[in-house]
């Protein structure tokens, strides 16, 4: 598995004494989806923060596209191409929804020591958000303020902001988290479409979005991964089905 | 991409409408001194420089205040290190603006890299402490200088020359210079606060880990904008101290440092022409009640503690508000 995009070795991670990450060792290949599930508490978000680089693991590497970037900071790591979306709704609110995913563009753009020059007149930026935002459903919200958006348009603006970084591998922590039924619905049909053209890592607790999304699902307990594999093998381990999904799949 | 764009006209509209301020505030300078011909002229231009070289500071600290929730506690730091980077060079027979303004600039700009490395390293309330701790580090400084007057500060013995011409000896062309210098820092924070620069560090106001997490590093934008804003803190100093021909450790109290906090609160966070009519609210202020009482502080502090109660936006919060209910 030299060929994976992201490859965690050994991974451990403690807070005092609750240990969130106990000798992971995870890869994602390319193009695929690769579902992390487990009950709450189990270090799904902790794991996310530290491969993005908000926490430091205390031992372990984490390797992205065959370069080791545990040591590097959260912007270093997103410049080489790894976004993320946040579990609780991380976008600029007084921002519009266009600018914020301008934003995003503007990062893949290269230079941003630019002192003059309108940023919200480019044309090429506002054109890459703008395809970002229809390609997610917002095109006709774009100019409403971020803060203004409803809990499901702010889901979805996430992932434009996402898209418009052109990611090379893409965290999902939670995108259904809070999101209505028809939302949900609508957010799965997109990450359907989004699927192969970048590997996804996800984390979502919606069982019906991860069984029908996933090409592997690793299940964390306990900051230990219980189980990883095709979702048809990962359903049928008694070991899962004991610890996590008998109360889940009812 | 048709919904994407506002029409034409809209835009220019409200262009236009977002301009009138301050258009009518720099005809409104550029005209004081002709009215100031007709009346007590020496203290009107004395008044009108200060409001626009206290304007300059104001607007540096605005655009770390306002566009970027870096409240700076410090900041007359700046104009106190121009002013004595201009006191310095007189006292040592080095009086020409073409390198009294550049060092006065540069030695602000390079107080305000130094500290500001170490000071964005914190947030918050931390921000605010280590700032006035630098601010209060530079006072102490100053008035432990005793070459240069020490506590009783330095006299100047002339305003500074240009290339060897005495072009800023009379109080109209130091003002249109004052006036010159303020426009030009009024346009180019506008452009910055616009740019990709600007878009980075305004986001980075609002969340910060979101931003570093599409791949920008914070840090340096912040410590840019920071560096740009003492920049702005130094062209003040130069300029008072060349108004005054005195420097003094005064200039960089605390004190002095919380007053152009209340400058860009007064006239509305954020909106650049809003500090400037913070500076012009703040000195007319302190002139017209200083006249009338000796405890002119009596009536000012009530008054801005309504101001920042009772209109968010500062003077122009006030102002829009009022105009959208006189409006039918």
């Amino acid at each position: 598995m030299s060929a994976a995009m992201l490859r965690l070795e050994n991974v451990c991670k403690s807070f005092g004494a609750i240990t969130v990450a106990d000798d992971v060792t995870l890869d994602v290949a390319p193009g695929e989806l690769h579902a992390v599930i487990g009950p709450n508490g189990a270090g799904k978000t902790t794991l996310i923060n530290q491969i993005c680089g908000l926490i430091a693991p205390d031992a372990g590497r984490i390797l992205f596209d065959g370069r080791d970037v545990t040591a590097l900071p959260v912007h270093a790591r997103a410049a080489l191409g790894l976004a993320r979306t946040f579990q609780i709704t991380s976008i600029l609110p007084s921002f519009s929804a266009l600018e914020n995913v301008a934003l995003a563009a503007q990062a893949r753009a290269g230079a941003s020591f630019h002192f003059f020059g309108r940023a919200d007149a480019e044309i090429a930026l506002n054109q890459r958000a703008g395809a970002a935002l229809a390609e997610v459903g917002l095109a006709a919200r774009a100019d409403v303020p971020a803060a203004h958006l409803s809990h499901g348009e702010k889901r979805a603006l996430e992932l434009a902001i996402a898209l418009a970084m052109e990611p090379q591998l893409l965290l999902l922590d939670e995108p259904m988290a809070g999101a209505g039924r028809e939302e949900s619905v609508r957010l799965v049909a997109l990450l359907h479409r989004l699927k192969g053209r970048f590997p996804m890592v996800l984390v979502e607790h919606d069982m019906t979005a991860v069984f029908a999304l996933a090409d592997r699902i690793s299940v964390l307990i306990y900051g230990r991964i219980l189980a990883s594999g095709p979702p048809a093998e990962v359903r049928a381990d008694p070991a899962v089905v004991a610890a996590y999904l008998g109360d889940e799949m009812e | 991409m048709a919904p994407l764009s506002i029409e034409p006209v809209k835009r220019l509209r409200r262009t236009l409408a977002g301009e009138t301020a301050p258009v009518l505030l720099f005809l409104a300078f550029a005209l004081v001194p002709i009215l100031a011909a007709h009346g007590a002229e020496a203290y009107i231009l004395d008044v009108g420089m200060r409001v626009m070289i206290f304007s300059i500071a104001a607007l540096g600290l605005d655009l770390i205040v306002g566009y970027g929730a870096l409240i700076s506690f410090g900041h007359a730091a700046f104009i106190g290190i121009g002013a004595y980077a201009v006191g310095i060079m007189a006292a040592s027979g080095i009086g020409d603006a073409l390198v009294a303004m550049p060092v006065a600039v540069g030695a602000a700009t390079v107080f305000a890299l130094a500290t500001g490395a170490l000071s964005l390293r914190t947030y918050g309330v931390y921000f605010i402490m280590i700032t006035l701790a630098f601010g209060q580090m530079a006072f102490f400084t100053a008035s432990s200088l005793a070459p240069y007057g020490g506590d009783d500060g330095l006299t100047i013995r002339a305003r500074d020359t240009v290339a060897g011409l005495p072009l800023l000896a009379s109080d109209q062309a130091l003002y249109y210079v004052a006036l010159a210098c303020l426009l030009g820092c009024y346009i180019l924070c506008r452009a910055l606060v616009a740019s990709r620069f600007g878009r980075v560090f305004r986001g980075a106001r609002e969340n910060p880990v979101r931003v570093a997490a599409l791949g920008f590093d914070v840090y340096r934008y912040q410590l840019v904008a920071y560096a740009i804003s003492g920049a702005l803190g130094g062209l003040a100093g130069f300029l008072l101290a060349n108004e005054t021909e005195f420097v003094s450790p005064a200039y960089m109290s605390w004190q002095r440092s919380g007053e152009l906090i209340i400058m860009v609160l007064l006239g509305g966070l954020g909106r650049l022409h809003g500090a400037i009519i913070g500076a012009i609210a703040f000195i007319l202020m302190e002139e017209w009640l200083s006249g009338v009482t000796e405890h002119w502080k009596m009536i000012f502090g009530p008054f801005l503690v309504a101001v920042v109660l009772f209109a968010r936006g500062g003077l122009i919060g006030a102002w829009t508000a009022l105009a959208a209910r006189l409006r039918p």
